[in-house]
């Protein structure tokens, strides 16, 4: 069969499992500077089921989208490192501040320029907003089928594919049709570490506005090789409506951050015996603990 | 996320070292594939940059992958399931992550699916992934064969090896025998040629073979009837495809032991000669060893870089008598008496590998066109040095790594020698590498040449003191000179007496005053380069010269007539 053309959606993120004390600023908001922008850790996940798909299906292309400012080239230049084709960066100064619903609807008028595609992979959700909504938003505006926590593809044939979904308390087989949006658990498989041969082939690509700023050049190569020149594209790119982005276009307003530190409080001692134990049972269960 | 190449910055220094322009360039011949080829380099700059990408990515492969799998690789070992070696399931793990990755095959030029590497960064490879698991590193190590079929293969073998090799194929060198161990020229395997069907075909046993089950092995083999020496033997390649092999055993080893050494018995099996009849072990085994010995002296840095971090790391932690043991001077001596010898033999691994890239790649180059008279001089200085610096640096490198792997067990006490920590599976996997690819006994056969011959001296005397200092490093060049001076004057006494036993006898405390030298002289220009370096050559040194002033002082007493006590009488 002939190959697939997918596209995988991924953020840069700041790096929010390794929260050191000066992680927050005084005023509540996240501190970017003192926290390592790395690659959301279940858009790898999302990245490896689709070079997974591209080992398997000779042919098929993956093109990694993200939206987010002019650094985040880095994680396309990351996803190119372990396998991706190309990718675009999609960075304007009014796509910022931007909520899960202005950034789906960026995100997919990018897609609907990529056209045709099969498949649009993504991961659950961001470590920095865990709200899990980018993904199926960004299918319901592009009017197509989803299927979320996928763990594994079990087969793609005939305009179709075969997914493991991770659920709470279980597993489940679905079959859907293409195209078709994904979102990826981090159950998945990791992704897998960069190539030798791609880090090298790619290691110069450069979006414009990233060689606007270094004085690094090897121009030749570049006209002689576009892959290095990453796609860049702003709001007229995609054709989009400024009023639904940036801060007009999110109904989600952020009214107040609190700092939560959590305390300790006394410690209470249960005995072994069967009585304590169902005591505490109880007490867990009637607080909403457990069950 | 750990990296055990960003977080050596030893590593990047000794990449770093001027005289790596000189070999990229060799390498690259002048970047002629730079249009051709859209992962080849573009310059001297470019390629650097390129080592160093790929070098980190083998430190995170090495550091999430290959290290966190160590421990159950050593508990679970390879098994023998229907004659095939079934690797541990972190090994086979680690194999596949490195295959994808790109790095099987580093060496090889582009066109056989390989990275074109050096030696510099593929050694420096081969000790980060030793650090990780130095039972792996032996069967990553063994692409070195892949070297072999490149470098004296017909172009059809190398045609239908090499780009094996980007796709995972594993290697095995096929050389120990029951009754050929050290002794190589005492190989019986025999090789019979089938004109009928022009075929060779290997009838024999191998013992102590390394990934014995390897996708690809070179197997050394008497083709020339009657003969009993190493002029009869050529080398073969075989393909486990043919499956004309039975594993007899895995051996239970003490340490490396997620590497499956088997025994193997050749029957009938179908094998291609390498290169020409009767150059097996006289040519071809004795380039293959030399890279072998390079590749042990990387995994016995990378082994003592381990064992160091969890020493000092232990030290650190552990508290008694109110205070981190590391406070002690006790244990504080044995910590920093760990760091300068991992430094003066890093420098010393790195310094061999240039001259083994420089003469190699001469080598290279003459195949596709005439050398100049110049080149022609560089490939004769270089080859000559790497031939004796290379089993120099594999005996004090591995004989460190053992040294270094019992003080850091020592540093851990009684909990050290419970399964609990990674340093006992360290000191066991250090204890090889004083044995295989020639014991440190027979480096120093092969290492006093450089006493005799006066290479060594030579190139103290030529290279290392003609070296420019910075002022203030200048009061650690006489030491140095002296021991140089020491160092010739019971060298002539040694071999003026002019017999073979009184030389043999002495031979190892005379390449380890060498050795001493050499290194001294290495951490002086590593200092000159990075003040950070200053402290180490300077306490590096000391202790050097006291250890050679000990060799002198027992040569300088030694009576030749009383060699005869020492020696054991089988005739009575």
């Amino acid at each position: 069969m002939k190959g697939l053309k997918i596209i995988v959606l991924a953020k840069q993120v700041p790096d929010t499992r390794n929260v050191g004390r000066d992680a927050m600023k005084a005023d509540g908001t996240v501190n970017r500077a003192a926290l390592p922008a790395i690659f959301n850790p279940e858009d790898l996940n999302a990245l490896e089921l689709a070079l997974r798909i591209k080992d398997t299906n000779e042919g098929t292309t993956v093109t990694v989208l993200t939206m987010g400012p002019g650094r985040a080239a880095e994680i396309i230049r990351e996803a190119m490192y372990r396998g991706a084709d190309k990718g675009v960066l999609l960075t304007d100064k009014k796509f910022a501040g931007s909520d899960t619903l202005a950034t789906s609807y960026a995100l997919s008028l990018a897609v609907k320029k990529l056209a045709p595609y099969d498949l649009v992979i993504a991961g659950r959700q961001a470590i920095d907003g865990d709200t899990a909504q980018v993904g199926p938003q960004v299918a319901e505006k592009l009017g197509l089928p989803q299927v979320t926590y996928a763990e594994e593809i079990l087969s793609v044939r005939k305009g179709r594919v075969t997914i493991k979904r991770r659920l709470e308390r279980g597993v489940e087989t679905v079959e859907a049709p293409m195209p078709l949006v994904l979102t990826v658990h981090s159950s998945a498989p990791a992704c897998r570490s960069r190539n030798a041969r791609y880090t090298i082939k790619y290691r110069h690509a450069r979006t414009l506005g990233e060689l606007q700023d270094t004085s690094e050049d090897y121009l030749q190569l570049r006209k002689d090789r576009p892959y290095l020149t990453i796609d860049e594209w702003g709001v007229s790119d995609v054709g989009a409506d400024v009023d639904q982005l940036g801060l007009s276009g999110s109904p989600t307003k952020v009214r107040k951050i609190e700092n939560v530190v959590f305390t300790g409080r006394d410690s209470k001692v249960i005995s072994g015996s069967e009585n304590d134990i169902e005591a505490l049972m109880k007490e867990l269960i009637d607080s909403h603990t457990i069950g | 996320m750990a990296n055990f190449y960003n977080d050596n910055s030893d590593l990047r220094f000794h990449l770093g070292h001027p005289l790596m322009k000189k070999i990229v360039k060799l390498k690259e011949r002048d970047f002629a594939e730079k249009e051709s080829c859209d992962y080849a380099f573009l310059d001297y700059e470019d390629a650097m940059d390129g080592y160093d990408k790929v070098l980190e990515i083998v430190g995170d492969i090495c550091a999430n992958v290959i290290a966190p799998n160590a421990e159950s690789v050593d508990a679970e070992g390879p098994s023998l399931v229907d004659n095939e070696v079934k690797y541990a399931r972190g090994t086979a793990e680690n194999h596949e992550a490195l295959t994808r990755a790109g790095l099987i095959g580093m060496s090889l030029p582009r066109k056989y699916g390989g990275l074109n590497f050096p030696m510099v960064p593929y050694v420096m490879a081969a000790e980060i992934v030793s650090r990780a698991d130095a039972g792996f590193a032996n069967i990553w190590g063994l692409q070195d064969c892949a070297e072999t079929i490149h470098e004296f293969g017909s172009e059809e073998l190398r045609d239908e090896f090499l780009p094996r090799f980007n796709k995972g194929a594993t290697a095995a060198m096929d050389l120990t025998e029951p009754d050929a161990g050290s002794d190589l020229q005492a190989v019986q395997l025999k090789a019979t040629y089938n004109q009928k069907n022009d075929t060779w075909y290997l009838n024999g046993v191998k013992r102590f073979i390394t990934n014995g089950d390897a996708d690809v092995s070179l197997v050394l083999a008497r083709s020339e009837e009657g003969t009993t020496d190493g002029r009869g033997l050529s080398l073969y390649v075989y393909d486990r495809k043919e499956k004309a092999v039975t594993i007899r055993r895995i051996e239970n080893k003490l340490g490396i032991k997620g590497s499956p050494t088997c025994e193997l018995v050749f029957r009938n099996a179908p094998a291609k000669l390498v290169g020409h009849r009767k150059f097996g072990l006289i040519k071809y085994v004795m380039a293959l060893m030399n890279s072998a010995r390079l590749g042990v002296a990387a995994q016995s840095v990378g082994i003592s870089e381990a064992a160091y971090r969890e020493a000092l790391k232990y030290a650190e932690e552990r508290t008694q008598f109110g205070r981190p043991i590391i406070q002690f001077p006790a244990v504080y001596e044995m910590i920093r008496l760990m760091e300068l010898r991992i430094r003066s033999m890093r420098s010393f691994l790195y310094e061999t590998a240039r001259f083994v890239d420089i003469y190699k790649n001469y080598n290279a180059i003459s195949e596709e066109r005439k050398l100049e008279a110049d080149e022609r001089a560089e490939q004769k200085k270089y080859q000559r040095l790497s031939d004796v610096y290379t089993p120099l640096l594999k005996l004090v490198s591995s004989e460190y790594s053992n040294m270094i792997a019992y003080d850091a067990l020592q540093v851990h006490g009684g909990a050290g020698f419970m399964k609990d920590f990674p340093v006992e599976r360290i000191y066991r996997d250090a204890r090889i590498t004083s044995i295989y690819e020639g014991t440190s006994q027979l480096q120093v056969v092969a290492a006093i040449r450089g006493v005799t011959s006066g290479i060594y001296l030579s190139a103290i005397r030529d290279m290392y003191e003609k070296e420019t200092l910075k002022p203030e490093l200048e009061y650690l060049k006489p030491p140095l000179e002296e021991m140089t001076a020491e160092f010739e004057k019971y060298a002539a006494h040694v071999t003026e007496a002019n017999d073979g036993e009184y030389l043999d006898f002495h031979a190892r405390r005379l390449v380890e005053m060498a050795g001493n030298i050499i290194m001294g002289y290495l951490l002086l220009r590593d200092a000159r380069m990075d003040d950070k370096y200053q402290q180490a050559a300077s306490a590096f040194i000391d202790i050097a010269r006291a250890a050679n002033l000990e060799k002198a002082e027992y040569i300088r007493r030694f009576n030749i007539k009383d060699l005869g006590l020492l020696k054991y009488n089988f005739d009575i």
